[in-house]
């Protein structure tokens, strides 16, 4: 839209955790920022605003996804910055953060420069850019990080590559201390993200080191390649004081490492994915998550290699358990696209990666249907926790913070076809299944980036004027 | 057939082998798998019983010469197994029911691989009619003009308990 | 006189297959076909019946004899195309596989790493779809991958022949085991078979896992505690629901052998001691190696099977690999009878797409 319409969204039960807000409520925005919820609901929108009917959805604040992998620059053939902001608006993501494993890497300021400019141009959403903590993610020399700090970075990560010498991981915690972020809210800290792999551990492992692993023939990775490198990086930032941030925490031990040293009081947080919250190893069958007497032509699933790998059903209790009493802080998805010639192959040779962003709400509301979690955390999870991680003002329908807002039926039932999703890539291990739990649409800064109901599945990222025809025309 | 019948008819051709074979003493019987080869065990236990002579009888799976490799490969390949030699020497081969004559041709194509008999004769109990191919038995034990859509079934003590020759009719070709 | 016994509708014949004889074909009378319809494949034994497997074993008796014939010939696969694609070298299992179809008379057309695109980089599932296109009836494929076979199959309408992928499953050669056992002592179940040597990267252990737990067997493997699979503890029996469950893992190798109607000894790759498993082949010789010593506590009679190539003084030592009690060399012969019966079973069949 030229101008920004202000908007009336009545009908609907508002849930807000941030604010303690769970109530039927309409929310008024103005100028792409939230000017209140009401206290009572509203029949009518106010004057000059246009009135978007919620009735029968949850509105809650947009997703933030803290892990994500848009493949821009460097692998456009997998994804673009249009295509997954396309596919993260309609996951109900108002905020994505792109992992660092871009090419060239994002070590050096010029090139979150030209990240950032074509963020500008092709996002659909808002994307906030991370970068490298060594240089050329070879984790050996540490990157400018001061340099990147300045020029908008949100966090350090060298994505997939573990920073796998003590030492340089030791300096990269000590040397961010005093680093500050610039954008969206007050100074904060910037957390190290490291991948929690003993690349010594996992050598060649394909999968999961478990029964499934001995039945397939596959190299095993054990739970402990997780657990040993958790640990030492908790203990390094213990000794240095520095920002620690656990991705993808995928085994029990790894959670016990995390719930002691948030009790010591270190400043440390975690991340799960869907896929870790609710798969298992087994999924490598290609039966959804059956065991065959004999293995049929699905199995070698290369939609479930995934890096960490899919753990036991012990392992998905504790992350669980974990999620729902915020030992691990939010849910991220790890969003990593791939192409077919990726996939379609053998399983040694699969890429690692699982694309999330379209399917993680509803598999994540598996979890409040089965009771592990109240719905209002899981929203807090996906919102106002991953907010706090970064130590952004977003992720809450606060006054005057910008009007992110998802449009939730927690009741419709959907089955995933991959090959409607708005992402480039179709590499999900959940094409066919049934889920319950859809997002409707997605508000990101006041403008309408999808609507589920007005039939424009597809949102025109990058230009804002299709996306605001699509709330003119339902006034 | 009842047991008695097909105990005469095995005698009659015991007699009529040794007849046109002036004496038999060469002979190999070649039973085709699987009552084939019982029904050549009967022929060389009764030539000897009239002749006091023992010939030598053989076991032949033609399987993996037939012309329908789609229907035959669905079923386990049976040994052959044929007197050291048949370069130069009669043989007979011996069947339970002929009817199109392909299971007879096939036979003869792995006999074959085994050295060249000097000729090759045919014994049956029971030819059915219906050729598909110029082959002719030399001995037969019963003609029984059938419909293509029966079957002919032989039961032999050795296999099933019991011995009789049995014309199945299917229920379609009764209903027509 | 009373010559036909007229046999009602109530005898129980059943129309069906009598009308759809043809070309007036005698129809095959009772027993069942060896593999369950619809089955193309022979990619592990994981998901073959008892009977599937019994019928195999007893079809490759009859191409047993075929072996010993003077003419090494028969045209039951004229006119079929096979192609084995090894991505690794094998010339035993090659060579088996060539064997086996030639003398059924397949067109055997070998594809080596050497002389395919391999090395240009072109896509295993290209390839094999390309040669898809030159109408094969079967590939049969060796490849360094776990489930690379199941990858083809999902793709070719040609029949997918597993002769060994990575480190997951090589059914012919546990047929061929099989077979050889069965001929050697009999029915399979009840037998007690040890299984000694490097199981988590061993194709030929799983495989046999399967086929032998099917078959009635008592398994007992044993191996370093760092080759052995996932859920495999020495001195436990494999737990219920692990994949394997009711493996016995011996805690030794003489506890192993001890009463075994079958000792089998797995080749140990020398990679295993460069990846830090194992301390020396000669430690491994000590500890695990198959010697008379250990075979004396096997059941009397008992046979030593390798499935090739043998370290000879690494996991078997030269007096037993030679032995009176070894068939290690009978097993490469039955390897061709084994796979002429699988070659038979899964490419006599007329597919679509496939053949011409």
């Amino acid at each position: 839209m030229n101008t920004m319409s202000n908007l009336a969204i009545l009908g609907g039960r508002v849930i807000d955790p941030a604010q303690n807000v769970d109530r039927p409520a309409a929310v008024l925005i103005k100028d792409g920022r939230v000017e209140e919820i009401t206290a009572r609901p509203l029949s009518k929108g106010p004057e000059g605003y246009e009135v978007i009917d919620a009735a029968g959805l949850i509105v809650a604040p947009g997703f933030i996804d803290l892990h994500c992998h848009l493949r821009e620059p460097g692998s456009e053939h997998k994804e673009t910055i249009a295509t997954g902001t396309a596919a993260a608006a309609r996951g109900g993501f108002t905020t994505v953060c792109a992992m660092a494993n871009t090419d060239p890497c994002p070590d050096n300021a010029a090139v979150v420069g030209d990240l950032l400019r074509r963020i500008e141009r092709d996002a659909a959403v808002r994307v906030l850019p991370i970068g490298a903590i060594t240089l050329g993610r070879r984790g050996e020399h540490l990157a400018p990080m001061a340099e990147l700090a300045a020029s908008g970075v949100v966090a350090f990560s060298d994505d997939g590559d573990p920073v796998m010498d003590p030492d340089v991981m030791r300096h990269a915690l000590s040397y961010a201390t005093g680093l500050r972020g610039v954008v969206h809210g007050a100074q904060r800290r910037l957390p190290i993200i490291n991948h929690a792999e003993d690349r010594g551990l996992s050598r060649d492992g394909q999968m999961h080191d478990g029964a499934v692993a001995a039945r397939l023939g596959l190299a095993g990775i054990p739970g402990e390649a997780e657990v040993a490198m958790v640990a030492r990086d908790i203990h390094l930032a213990e000794l240095t004081g520095g920002r620690l941030h656990i991705p993808h925490v995928s085994t029990r031990r790894a959670v016990e490492h995390v719930r002691a040293a948030k009790a010591r009081g270190l400043h440390v947080t975690a991340e799960a994915t869907p896929h870790h919250l609710t798969l298992t190893d087994v999924w490598a069958y290609g039966l959804h998550g059956e065991t065959p007497h004999g293995l049929s032509l699905a199995a070698y699933d290369t939609n479930t290699k995934v890096s960490p790998p899919l753990r036991s059903q012990d392992d998905v209790d504790a992350v669980t358990g974990a999620l729902a009493d915020g030992t691990i802080d939010a849910i991220a998805t790890d969003h990593a696209p791939h192409a077919m010639t990726d996939k379609v192959c053998t399983y040694h040779e699969a890429a690692k990666g699982i694309n999330c962003l379209e399917t993680a709400f509803a598999q994540v509301m598996s979890l409040v249907l089965g009771g592990r979690i109240a719905l209002p955390a899981l929203i807090e999870r996906m919102s106002a926790a991953p907010a706090r991680v970064l130590g952004l003002g977003l992720g809450s329908l606060k006054r005057g913070w910008p009007a992110d807002l998802v449009f939730i039926d927690h009741d419709a039932e959907w089955t995933v076809d991959a090959g409607l999703f708005a992402s480039k890539a179709r590499n999900t291990p959940l094409d066919g299944v049934g889920l319950r739990g859809r997002v409707m649409a997605t508000i990101c800064a006041g403008r309408v980036v999808f609507d589920a109901r007005a039939g424009l599945a597809l949102p025109r990222p990058g230009n804002p004027r299709r996306a605001g025809d699509s709330s003119g025309g339902r006034t | 057939m009842s047991s008695d019948d097909v105990r005469r008819a095995l005698a009659r051709i015991a007699h009529e082998v040794l007849e046109r074979n002036d004496g038999a003493r060469d002979i190999v019987l070649a039973g085709i798998q699987t009552r084939g080869v019982h029904l050549a065990r009967r022929l060389a236990a009764n030539i000897e019983r009239f002749e006091g002579l023992r010939l030598e009888v053989g076991a032949l799976d033609p399987r993996l010469y037939r012309d329908d490799p789609e229907a035959a490969a669905l079923h386990p390949v049976k040994p052959t197994e044929l007197p050291a030699s048949i370069e130069g020497r009669p043989v007979v081969l011996v069947d339970d029911v002929l009817y199109t004559g392909r299971t007879i041709r096939a036979a003869m194509e792995a006999l074959l691989d085994f050295g060249r008999a000097s000729r090759i004769q045919l014994a049956v109990l029971v030819d059915r009619g219906h050729r598909e191919l110029p082959i002719r038995p030399d001995y037969v034990g019963k003609n029984i003009p059938t419909a293509r859509g029966e079957r002919v079934r032989v039961r032999l003590a050795e296999v099933d308990g019991e011995d009789a020759v049995v014309l199945l009719k299917p229920e379609s070709q009764e209903a027509r | 006189m009373d010559d036909l016994r007229m046999e009602s509708r109530s005898a129980g014949l059943q129309p069906s297959p009598v009308q759809t004889a043809p070309s007036g074909q005698s129809v095959e009378a009772g027993p069942t076909p060896i593999l369950r319809s619809g089955r193309r494949d022979l990619l592990d034994l994981d998901d073959f019946s008892p009977e599937e497997i019994t019928g195999l074993l007893d079809s490759a008796e009859g191409m047993s004899e075929v072996l010993s014939r003077d003419v090494r010939k028969t045209p039951a696969l004229r006119g079929k195309t096979i192609i084995t694609l090894f991505y690794e070298a094998s010339t035993r299992t090659r060579v088996s596989f060539e064997q086996a179809g030639k003398i059924l008379s397949a067109d055997v057309i070998n594809v080596t790493t050497e002389a395919s695109s391999v090395k240009k980089g072109e896509s295993l599932l290209n390839t094999v779809l390309t040669l898809q296109a030159m109408q094969v009836d079967a590939i049969v494929m060796r490849h360094p991958h776990s489930g690379a076979p199941y990858l083809v199959a999902h793709h070719v309408d040609a029949a997918v022949i597993n002769a060994g992928d990575g480190t997951h499953a090589h059914p012919t050669q546990a047929l061929l085991d099989m077979f050889t056992i069965r001929r050697h002592i009999g029915a399979i179940a009840g037998k007690r078979v040890a299984i000694v040597g490097d199981i988590l990267h061993s194709r030929v252990a799983r495989s046999n896992m399967h086929g032998l737990s099917k078959m009635g067997a008592q398994i007992v493997v044993c191996g370093p505690p760092t080759l052995l699979p996932m859920g495999f503890e020495p001195g436990r029996i494999v737990p219920e629901g692990h994949p394997f469950e009711g493996v016995n893992v011996a805690a030794s190798a003489d506890e192993a052998c001890e009463g075994a109607d079958v000792v089998m000894a797995l080749r140990i790759q020398k990679e295993r001691q460069d990846s830090g498993r194992l301390p020396s082949m000669r430690e491994y010789s000590t500890v695990w190696g198959i010697n008379s010593k250990r075979l004396a506590l096997a059941k009397p009679g008992a046979l030593l099977m390798h499935p090739g190539p043998m370290n000879e003084g690494v996991e078997i030592s030269s007096d037993v690999a030679h032995g009176v009690q070894s068939v290690i060399r009978e097993q490469v012969q039955n390897g061709v009878a084994m796979r002429m019966a699988v070659l038979y079973a899964l490419c006599a069949v007329k597919r679509e797409g496939g053949g011409g």
